[in-house]
């Protein structure tokens, strides 16, 4: 280090002894940086997924002496055919989720980008409010608020608007409307940042070249507003698609999707290799997904650090 | 409104014809519509915090949540730590959390730190893994990291397996945050103090490490409430060592104690708190 030093870094010319030696050790900052997070996360998120890999192709049981690698692939055959329906249950609650996500969500983003004015940070703020309560508890607190003599279903029962009999908890709608509230601020927030670095100057150009509100609306702010769309619909499919939570606490055991399942063998039944080919089977999906979303906008576009942060 | 003023006549002056006249600003019932909206959906999305603190007042018969609100006590308050394994699950969480966000702010920063600034062979597929890491569902992660520690058996599942756990779900966090930060800071200054003749440590410390730091605030305080928070991950490899959510959800069985809106109202204000004087901070530095 003396040795830069020594020499001005402005000099733009004559080369200074131990120049090479010097962008050598400059070349290796950036590893040096990267070793011990990189390290990291090659022992404790890439290994790990290699050993769940390899649980997955296992055979044998807990009774018969363990598990022992015998590359079975059967455990996926086993794990497709006997689950299908809570794969495509978790991926159809998960696409109703997304989508009334996005619905609910695009306005409200609209409003405190366009109209919040001064407000902005702190209508923001109460966006994300849900997320300093933990996840458990206001899944809780959606239970005692859906609850068949509740605060919602109590009063309009009272009223004769809904018969005895009616109710919301242990049903899909309980399930779903969960899971959409519980993701919603991940909806919001991507949609936020990117409706909130539109130029605004090119609304107002497209209503002086006649442009209703509308119009305008569509031919121009909703085209650039779509990598926030992208970013929520992966940043709640995703999650919302493994969740297992709002499924436990406000449904039945017909509403049981792929997660209940993963988290059961893994947890109750030890069946760990049939487990790890459902969780691998759920990750290759979602790693494609995410895939071609990096693809489309990079992995380090605002809208994603934005929507992660 | 004024420029609508000014221009319609003046082209058609130009044009000679009448021009339809511009449309401007939403009809006036419709004007409404959005804020009106807007404010219902905050009350959507904040209602079941409310819940919470309200219920934490509820003078309630039985020691377990009820639908009714019975009339206002502060007995759940004075009593916040009666019940032991309550007390021992918010402690277990603390004692995860904060060494938890210690560690992976110091990892993530680095990483953020080299993602950020420099261009290297490994670049790519380093923002891919971090980019894998929080995309991927949690169950997969928490999946993945049982079947380690069930196979490698090194460290039996508990305090261990659990912070170790949740340093590797916070660090991707804070990289990608502190990355964010850094790619938006004036290199110039950092070359002005190498052109003052500062090593590169120093001006590392001097001026480097200043100006990321509300980055690094931010990912550290992202990093402890999502170790607070996490159930799911804490859910597969903690075994019998339970921390605030995981008791929580046990007790759901059971009847919920009224203890536990209290210290989610605690750890509500105190995350709040946290938030807004990280954005204080944040607005000072730049």
């Amino acid at each position: 280090m003396a040795a830069t030093a020594t020499a001005p870094r402005t000099s733009p010319v004559p080369p200074v002894p131990g120049e090479r030696r010097r962008s050598l050790r400059k070349r290796l900052v950036p590893y040096g940086l990267l070793a011990p997070g990189g390290a990291w996360l090659l022992v404790l998120f890439l290994f790990p997924v290699g050993i769940m890999a390899y649980t997955s192709l296992k055979s044998g049981g807990l009774l018969s002496g363990g598990f022992r690698f015998t590359w079975e692939w059967g455990n996926y055959v086993d794990a497709l055919t006997g689950n299908r329906a809570y794969f495509l249950r978790s991926i159809g609650y998960s696409a109703i989720v997304t989508t009334t996500g996005l619905l609910l969500a695009y306005p409200l983003a609209y409003w405190i980008a366009f109209r919040g004015g001064r407000w902005k940070s702190s209508l923001l703020l109460l966006v994300l409010l849900p997320f300093f309560v933990s996840f458990i508890i206001r899944t809780i607190q959606w239970k005692f608020i859906l609850a068949d003599d509740g605060i919602v279903l109590g009063p309009l029962k009272d009223l004769g608007i809904l018969g005895q009999s009616f109710h919301v908890l242990a049903t899909p709608f309980a399930v779903i409307a969960g899971i959409t509230y519980n993701f919603l601020p991940f909806t919001t927030f991507p949609l936020y940042v990117a409706l909130e670095r539109i130029d605004r100057s090119l609304v107002e150009a497209a209503k002086d070249l006649y442009a209703s509100s509308a119009t305008a609306f569509w031919r121009v702010v909703f085209p650039l507003s779509l990598p926030g769309v992208f970013a929520a619909v992966i940043l709640t499919f995703v999650p919302a698609t493994g969740d297992y939570i709002n499924a436990e606490i406000l449904g039945n055991p017909d509403t049981t999707m792929i997660g209940n399942i993963i988290q059961r063998k893994f947890l109750v039944t030890l069946d760990y290799p049939e487990a790890a080919a459902l969780s691998i089977v759920l990750m290759i999906g979602m790693v494609i997904l995410a895939s071609i979303y990096a693809r489309i906008l990079g992995t380090e576009d605002e809208t994603v650090v934005a929507g992660v942060a | 409104m004024s420029a609508t003023a000014t221009t319609a006549p003046a082209r058609a002056r130009v044009e000679t014809r009448e021009l339809p006249p511009l449309h401007r600003g939403p009809r006036r019932p419709a004007r409404f519509v959005l804020p009106v909206y807007g404010v219902l959906m905050i009350l959507y999305l904040t209602s079941p915090v409310f819940l919470m603190i309200l219920y934490s007042f509820n003078d309630i018969p039985q020691e377990r949540q009820t639908l009714r609100f019975w009339g206002f006590t502060l007995d759940w308050w004075k009593n916040l730590f009666d019940i032991p394994g309550l007390t021992a699950a918010l402690q277990h969480s603390l004692a995860v959390a904060i060494p938890s966000a210690l560690a992976a702010t110091a990892l993530g920063t680095l990483l953020g730190l080299a993602l950020g600034r420099y261009r290297f062979a490994a670049r790519g597929v380093t923002n891919f893994v971090i980019f894998l890491a929080i995309a991927v569902p949690e169950i997969v992660l928490g999946s993945s990291l049982l079947s380690l520690f069930l196979t490698t058996q090194a460290v039996p599942l508990g305090y261990w397996t659990t912070l170790l756990s949740h340093i590797s779900f916070s660090v991707p966090f804070v990289a990608v945050v502190v990355r964010a930060r850094v790619q938006g800071m004036d290199r110039a200054l950092e070359d002005a103090a190498q052109d003052l003749f500062a090593s590169p440590v120093t001006a590392f410390f001097k001026v480097t490490l200043p100006l990321i730091m509300p980055g690094v605030v931010a990912g550290g305080l992202l990093a402890f409430v999502l170790s607070l928070d996490d159930f799911v991950i804490t859910n597969f490899v903690s075994g019998s060592f339970q921390t605030f959510p995981i008791w929580v959800y046990g007790a759901t069985r059971i009847g919920l104690p009224p203890q536990v809106n209290v210290m989610g109202t605690l750890l509500f204000i105190t995350g709040l708190v946290l938030a807004l004087l990280a954005a204080a901070f944040q607005r000072k530095r730049t």
